[in-house]
């Protein structure tokens, strides 16, 4: 019997903890010793911001294996709440005078808030959606966006309180989204899309996916388990919004548009519908690339939608397929190869 | 005597002015291998559907150990014990073996989705019982070595044993195989003829199943029930079934109309 | 609201409700015999509505010329772009087919803004003048888009129902092994009904140019959408469907309109069609289709 290396599990969430501190650490480095500009610290909360949105998407698309297309408008709801709870704050006047630590209490709050209210519209556009199947879905989910979007353009006062300013948009909101806290909402949002597909209730959206017959006739609750990942995935849009709405500091309806919903699409069947590893890699590249290619901003959406359209035809499962990055896997691969090597070499 | 688990009472079902199933009564005890046959389209998969809740019936009760199923869902009957195999293999084919396992363990799990994202302890304990569970159920099919194989890409063969290891995950008191031998060599018949035997002597279910092979059906069944354009033509032993007159005719006579 | 306005704006919905009908007939079709929603149909209109403005702006083609020629051009685009994109996937899961057509979408929409600029083209109305009975007036344009329409829908139903391409379209959406054991060619029948559809997408984007006169690169895709939705009410598969569908859609858009609501316009057609789904999930002509077990 040949025995195996193999990191305990523990060990390996100590091993990824710590590798998640030294990305920060480095990146943290940078950007107080202005390696990393300002500018450039901007695109990294964009990153953290798309990476967000792939991610939760993938978890409607890739897992559940539905086509939801209204993710913006969950995002859009998540913005405007938090936006509007972080204005009735003291936020803006703590952060400008420098006192960043008190906000965070703040912050927790706002994401809570905006959580739950996209959550809520997740239900309420989930339960008559997930009823229908496939392109079904997918339109009614189009049209939710669309009401989102009309809703916030039209609508400036709630009972006479001035809330979403319409289609003016709603400015001076306080910027509460620092490196840091993006990062390690980026983590987290990781965290909890992880820890849930592994357990029984991901497998049970896995089965839904796979095959919503046999997953019925093994007892899967396939409308609780539908919905629940829907939600899910709506909530963390949301959360995506408040982080949004933190960073860039107003907000307009037109942001919102089909169009934001078809770029996050993009970046999860880029990267592979049901890879975790590359709807990350997919929201990075797809919008750090954009960046570096300045000249060509023209040609930035024909070159996305060919994409989308030679990837179906020539790699459907997308860049990473259903790859999953490990690194446990990973070092168990090494340790043992070497060990093999030195038993051939006895 | 041992108990009744399943009865069905007179079962109709009615799609359009068309009648698959018009008149259904069976019962099967506990340990009992019970066999459904009947020539093409005689209605056999449509009674599966009737007693798994996909189709509702029109007319009749389906009793599973003393409780009517009434107004019972897919998902509610899985739940009381009836399980199944379908007829074209429908298995969860991304995902591996192990995996499939597990899903059908996932109503005898409790922890919460709090508790998995936040990896408490109730989710460390359950998920390494249902896991070893699962390993064993697997090993009693020889399949242990396959946990870590996408379904999908197991041979035919075992994707056809992993369908019944995944519905004997849901601990049932019912198993309904829809034709578990289609596709198969005299061998592998064989050799399912066993493992059906194994299922029942181990795990102390009733079963019912669907087979258009009359070695296997004429093997090892107790009991045997006839259909026929959606009615009951015949029940009883193979050996009364194989010189029962009228099943005879069902069966050679719409072969002599062709 | 007077009784005039209310019948005038009835007038305007039936006008553009034919537009969406003819347009949601496409979307219904394909989707009757592929399964698949084609996205790229919206933009399909787009192309045909430029088609007719730079034949009209800059060769100064009579208008009727440019009409033939924006149907033949939508065609042909119809029919390429099943070909190259759709027909590779056709065993795919259906989900790839729809980004796909998302894909398909998004690039002509956005290679039109490259190639035609980002702002809208106007260009003067193709039909002029109008008439009034009473006190309400009535635009010789409305008259002449839904005469266009009605004809084109009575041929599309005779096309189905009495010829032999019909019966094969019919036979391939009812059982596509089915009709292909029977001799009936698939990949000829496919293309042929992604032609007729586009070809109506081309009568359509002329008529939307009779109501509208000016065209942008995103003017499909709302059109396409609600088209889509119109489809989708009437009960997708179904050609009477896609007809009622798209005059109710039509109307109810003109309504709102009239109600001083029409920034609402796009919200309410959402909002009925997921009331609608929720009651009748197939739409009011639709039938039901179960997976069998």
């Amino acid at each position: 019997m040949k025995k195996k290396f193999t990191i305990p599990t523990p060990a390996s969430y100590v091993l990824n903890a710590a590798i998640l501190f030294v990305i920060w650490l480095a990146i943290s480095m940078m950007i107080s010793s202005g390696v990393i500009t300002n500018y450039w610290r901007g695109i990294l909360i964009t990153i953290g911001i798309n990476i967000v949105l792939a991610t939760s998407l993938n978890l409607a698309c890739g897992y559940l294996g539905q086509l939801p297309l209204g993710h913006a408008g969950f995002m859009a709801v998540g913005a405007y709440a938090g936006a509007i709870f972080m204005k009735a704050t003291p936020a803006a006047a703590l952060i400008r005078s420098g006192n960043t630590l008190a906000v965070l209490p703040l912050f927790v709050v706002a994401v809570i808030i905006s959580a739950l209210v996209a959550g809520i519209f997740g239900i309420l556009i989930g339960i008559p959606a997930l009823r229908l199947k496939g392109d079904y879905l997918a339109i009614i989910t189009l049209g939710f966006g669309e009401i989102i979007r009309v809703v916030l353009t039209n609508i400036d006062s709630v009972l006479g309180f001035k809330f979403t300013y319409g289609a003016a948009g709603l400015a001076r909101i306080p910027k509460f989204t620092s490196f840091n806290i993006c990062y390690f909402m980026v983590i987290l949002c990781i965290f909890i899309i992880h820890t849930f597909m592994k357990s029984r209730h991901g497998r049970a959206v896995l089965s839904i996916r796979e095959n919503e017959i046999a997953a019925e006739s093994v007892g899967i609750n396939t409308t609780f388990y539908k919905t629940s990942a829907f939600v899910l995935s709506a909530m963390l849009a949301g959360v995506a919004g408040c982080l949004y709405a933190g960073y860039i500091g107003s907000l307009y309806p037109s942001t919102f548009k089909f169009m934001k919903s078809i770029e996050i699409l993009v970046m999860v069947v880029l990267g592979g519908m049901g890879s975790m590893f590359g709807s990350v890699l997919a929201a990075i590249v797809l919008t750090a690339l954009p960046e570096l290619l300045r000249a060509f901003s023209d040609y930035r959406m024909v070159v996305y939608s060919l994409a989308l359209v030679l990837m179906m035809i020539f790699r459907p499962e997308g860049l990473m397929g259903d790859y999953d990055f490990s690194l446990k896997r990973i070092i168990q691969k090494i340790v043992n190869g070497i060990i093999n090597r030195r038993k051939g070499n006895e | 005597m041992s108990k009744t688990v399943l009865k069905c009472e007179h079962l109709r079902v009615v799609f359009g002015g068309l009648a698959p199933v018009s008149d259904f009564s069976i019962e099967v005890k506990e340990n009992e291998i019970a066999g459904l046959i009947g020539p093409n389209g005689a209605g056999k998969t449509t009674v599966f559907n009737l007693l798994t809740g996909v189709y509702v019936p029109t007319k009749g009760k389906v009793i599973l150990e003393g409780k009517d199923l009434e107004g019972y869902s897919t998902i509610q009957r899985s739940h009381a014990g009836i399980a199944r195999t379908f007829q074209n293999i429908r298995l969860f084919k991304n995902v591996s073996v192990l995996d499939n396992v597990l899903i059908g363990y996932n109503h005898s799990m409790s922890y919460s989705m709090l508790s998995s994202v936040l990896r408490l302890p109730k989710y460390w304990r359950e998920e390494k019982a249902a896991k070893a569970k699962a390993l064993e159920l697997l090993s009693v099919f020889d399949m242990q070595g396959m946990a870590k194989i996408k379904a999908g890409n197991l041979p035919y063969g075992a994707q056809r044993r992993l369908e019944i290891v995944r519905a004997l995950a849901t601990n049932p008191k019912l198993l309904l195989l829809d034709e578990p031998a289609a596709g198969m060599n005299p061998a592998e018949t064989t050799a399912l003829m066993e493992t059906i035997r194994k299922i029942r002597d181990e795990f102390n279910i009733a079963i019912l199943l669907i087979e258009h092979d009359m070695s296997l059906v004429m093997g090892i069944c107790e009991n045997i029930t006839v259909l026929n354009f959606g009615e009951v033509i015949a029940r009883g032993t193979p050996s009364e079934i194989q010189n029962n007159p009228t099943v005879i005719e069902a069966y050679l006579g719409s072969k002599r109309e062709e | 609201m007077d009784f005039y306005t209310l019948i005038a704006q009835i007038i305007n919905g039936l006008q553009t409700g034919s537009v969406y009908a003819l347009v949601a007939l496409g979307y219904s079709m394909v989707y009757g015999i592929i399964m698949l929603l084609n996205f790229a149909h919206g933009d399909i209109i787009m192309v045909g509505a430029y088609v007719v403005y730079y034949s009209i702006a800059s060769f100064a083609l009579p208008p009727l010329l440019a009409v033939i020629l924006a149907v033949i051009m939508c065609t042909i685009l119809g029919v390429a772009i099943e070909k190259v994109a759709y027909t590779p996937l056709r065993s795919a899961p259906r989900l790839s087919l729809l980004i796909t057509a998302i894909g398909i979408s998004f690039l002509l929409e956005n290679g039109a803004q490259l190639l035609f600029g980002a702002d809208q083209k106007s260009m003067s109305p193709m039909v002029k003048g109008g008439f009034s009975m009473g006190s309400v007036g009535i635009s010789y344009a409305a008259v002449v888009t839904i005469v266009v329409s009605v004809i084109a829908m009575t041929a599309l139903t005779i096309l189905v129902n009495k010829t032999k391409m019909g019966k094969a379209m019919r036979a391939v959406s009812e059982d596509m092994g089915a009709a292909q054991l029977m001799g009936i060619s698939l990949n000829r029948t496919i293309s042929f009904t992604f032609a007729i559809g586009s070809a109506l997408a081309g009568i359509g984007s002329a008529l939307y140019l009779c109501a509208y006169p000016q065209s942008s690169p995103t003017m499909g895709s709302m059109l396409g959408i609600k088209a889509f939705v119109a489809a989708v009410l009437g009960g997708i598969g179904s050609i009477p469907g896609a007809m009622i569908g798209g005059f109710a859609i039509g109307i109810l858009e003109a309504l709102v309109a009239a109600a001083h609501l029409s920034m609402w316009k796009d919200a309410v057609v959402f909002f009925v069609l997921i009331i609608v789904l929720l009651f009748k999930p197939t739409g009011i002509l639709g039938k039901k289709i179960q997976e069998k077990v």
